[in-house]
C-alpha cells in the first residue's frame, strides 16, 4: 500500500494544498504590512474614546495642511485633504480622519509606505456642522490639524 | 468584482493616483421606506499598488461617502508603469482597477 504520510507527518495533500495556496499568494502584489485595521477606534462613539484608541491626545502641528469646505452644502459628500510637508514632519507613518459629531467619528485610516508622499483626498459624510480632524502620526507621536466644516443638510439622512 | 475607475500621472518624480469607486457605503443606521433597517456594506479596507509595491494601504468606516473618491500621491514611478486600487468590502465583496501612468 502507498504510504501517504512522509516522514515530517505531513500528507501529500496537504503539501499540495500548500503549493497551491503560494501560488496564489505569490500572483498577487506583494504587501508591505500586515492588514491592521484599528477595529477599536471606529466603533468608538465619542471623539476622546476614538482617539484614546489610536494612542492619546495629538499635538497641533503646523506641519500638516488640513483642507475642508468651510461650508458643505451637502454633508454626505464633503471633500478634504491632508497633506503633510515632510520638512516640518518627518517620518509619518499613518494618517487618520475623524469628525467630531458623527455618530462613530473615526472614518479613515491611511498607512503610509516609506519615503513617499503623504497626500491623501476623500470625501467623508459629515452629520451636522463641527470639527474635522487630521491626526498623524510619525515616529509613534500623534500630531493633528483640526478644521470646523458647516453642514447645511446632514450627512445621514434618510 | 466591481471596476475601479482609475487615473494615474506623473510629473517630476511624484505620481498622483485617482480612483473613483462604485459603492453604496451604507452604515447600517439607515432605514428603508418600510422601517426596515438597512444593513451595513461599506468598504473596509482599500490599498494604492505601483507594480507589486503597496505604497498606501487604508481601513475605512462607513463615513467614507458613496461612490467613494480617493486620491494619493507617491514617490517615483515613471511612465508606463502600472499602478492598481483593490478594494475589500464587510460583505466580501472587491473591487479592482489598473491602469498605467501617464
Amino acid at each position: 500500500m502507498m504510504k501517504l504520510t512522509d516522514s515530517t507527518g505531513l500528507s501529500r495533500r496537504r503539501i499540495l494544498g500548500w503549493s497551491a495556496m503560494l501560488g496564489a499568494a505569490m500572483s498577487l502584489p506583494t504587501r508591505v504590512w500586515a492588514w491592521v485595521r484599528p477595529e477599536a477606534a471606529f466603533v468608538a462613539t465619542g471623539l476622546d474614546q476614538a482617539l484614546a484608541e489610536l494612542g492619546g491626545t495629538p499635538t497641533v502641528h503646523d506641519g500638516i495642511q488640513f483642507t475642508t469646505p468651510d461650508i458643505a452644502e451637502n454633508g454626505a459628500v464633503v471633500p478634504i485633504r491632508i497633506e503633510v510637508d515632510p520638512a516640518a514632519l518627518p517620518n509619518v507613518s499613518k494618517v487618520s480622519v475623524l469628525v467630531e459629531m458623527n455618530p462613530n467619528p473615526m472614518a479613515a485610516v491611511f498607512d503610509i509606505a516609506p519615503d513617499t508622499e503623504v497626500y491623501i483626498e476623500t470625501r467623508v459624510k459629515v452629520a451636522q456642522t463641527c470639527n474635522l480632524y487630521a491626526v498623524v502620526e510619525a515616529d509613534g507621536q500623534l500630531f493633528m490639524q483640526s478644521r470646523e466644516t458647516k453642514v447645511t443638510l446632514g450627512g445621514c439622512g434618510g | 468584482m466591481s471596476r475601479i475607475k482609475i487615473r494615474a500621472q506623473q510629473a517630476d518624480g511624484v505620481t498622483e493616483v485617482k480612483a473613483l469607486m462604485r459603492h453604496p457605503m451604507e452604515t447600517g443606521m439607515r432605514k428603508d421606506q418600510s422601517g426596515e433597517a438597512i444593513p451595513a456594506h461599506f468598504i473596509t479596507e482599500v490599498a494604492v499598488f505601483h507594480g507589486e509595491r503597496a505604497v498606501m494601504q487604508g481601513y475605512w468606516g462607513a463615513a467614507v461617502s458613496a461612490n467613494p473618491f480617493l486620491g494619493v500621491r507617491f514617490k517615483g514611478g515613471a511612465a508606463g508603469d502600472t499602478v492598481k486600487v483593490t478594494w475589500v468590502d464587510n460583505q466580501g465583496g472587491t473591487g479592482e482597477g489598473e491602469t498605467t501612468i501617464r
